[in-house]
């Protein structure tokens, strides 16, 4: 039944991605990369990942509401009302990737990955929380302060008037 | 279930990523090709996690940590368009080429 569920998620996963490229409308692309950002959390959670899953779902969404806001600013072709294709080097574009992709395929059914040593926490959402509060509070430190950089730079970059205006 | 298929599958959304990102002209486009190949690296990594070492915490902390380089590169992305687009009326990579200062 999970093996069912998660060849069916990771089919829309990745038929939604390559949808992305294909579609005609900015919309259409925006809500195909949410659609397989939505799948990828169904992936997580299907690994008894609740927290992780749940969080990846709702921050995509929030992110993609956004992206779309952008698109409709920035792209000449938000609805898609007529079919263009704005890509560059389409050949040698495909050409990368698919050798990526077998590379990639080749060393996960190739390599001799470890067996399971160990078994998950009854409560995993504790643990990690546990973790980031304690053993690994650096990777928090580091993580809060980039966030931090983050803000100041984008509103420096972007605003109308800032201190690198022409 | 096993380790190789979620491998697979992060390959398979990695290498449609890269696609996109080499190949779209528009800035935003790219963008969302870099956020298809941060997916297939969350993938990867919650699936070693999972088959690998689900007793340690250390998978889930990488995995907050990928997420979370996600949402910087989904916002400098932003403001760096913002920035082209107000300076020069650039949304395509081509053109911001072209830049000459």
């Amino acid at each position: 039944m999970s093996l069912l569920l998660f060849a069916v998620v990771g089919l829309v996963a990745v038929a939604s991605g390559i949808a992305v490229f294909v579609v005609d409308s900015m919309a259409r692309a925006t809500f195909a990369l949410a659609l397989s950002f939505v799948a990828v959390g169904v992936e997580i959670l299907l690994l008894d990942l609740a927290y992780l899953g749940v969080i990846t779902i709702l921050m995509m969404v929030m992110e993609m509401a956004i992206m779309a806001v952008f698109m409709v600013m920035y792209m000449m072709n938000p609805a898609g009302l007529m079919p263009m294709s704005m890509m560059h080097n389409k050949r040698g574009a495909l050409i990368i990737s698919s050798a990526a992709f077998v590379v990639l395929a080749a060393g996960s059914l190739l390599v001799p990955w470890p067996s399971r040593s160990g078994s998950a926490p009854p409560d995993l959402t504790r643990a990690v929380g546990d973790a980031i509060m304690g053993s690994k509070m650096l990777v928090m430190i580091a993580v809060s302060a980039v966030l931090f950089a983050t803000m100041v730079s984008a509103i420096v970059l972007a605003t109308a008037r800032g201190r690198y205006d022409s | 279930m096993t380790l190789d298929a979620f491998l697979l599958l992060g390959s398979a959304l990695f290498a449609v990523g890269l696609f996109g990102a080499l190949s779209q002209q528009s800035v935003v486009m790219l963008m969302m090709g870099l956020e298809l190949m941060l997916n297939g690296v969350i993938v990867a990594v919650a699936a070693f996690w999972y088959f690998v070492a689900p007793a340690q915490p250390d998978g889930q902390v990488l995995l907050l940590v990928v997420i979370t380089a996600m949402t910087v590169e989904m916002a400098m992305g932003f403001a760096v368009v913002t920035l082209l687009f107000r300076t020069k009326d650039a949304d395509v990579t081509d053109m911001a080429a072209e830049f000459k200062q």
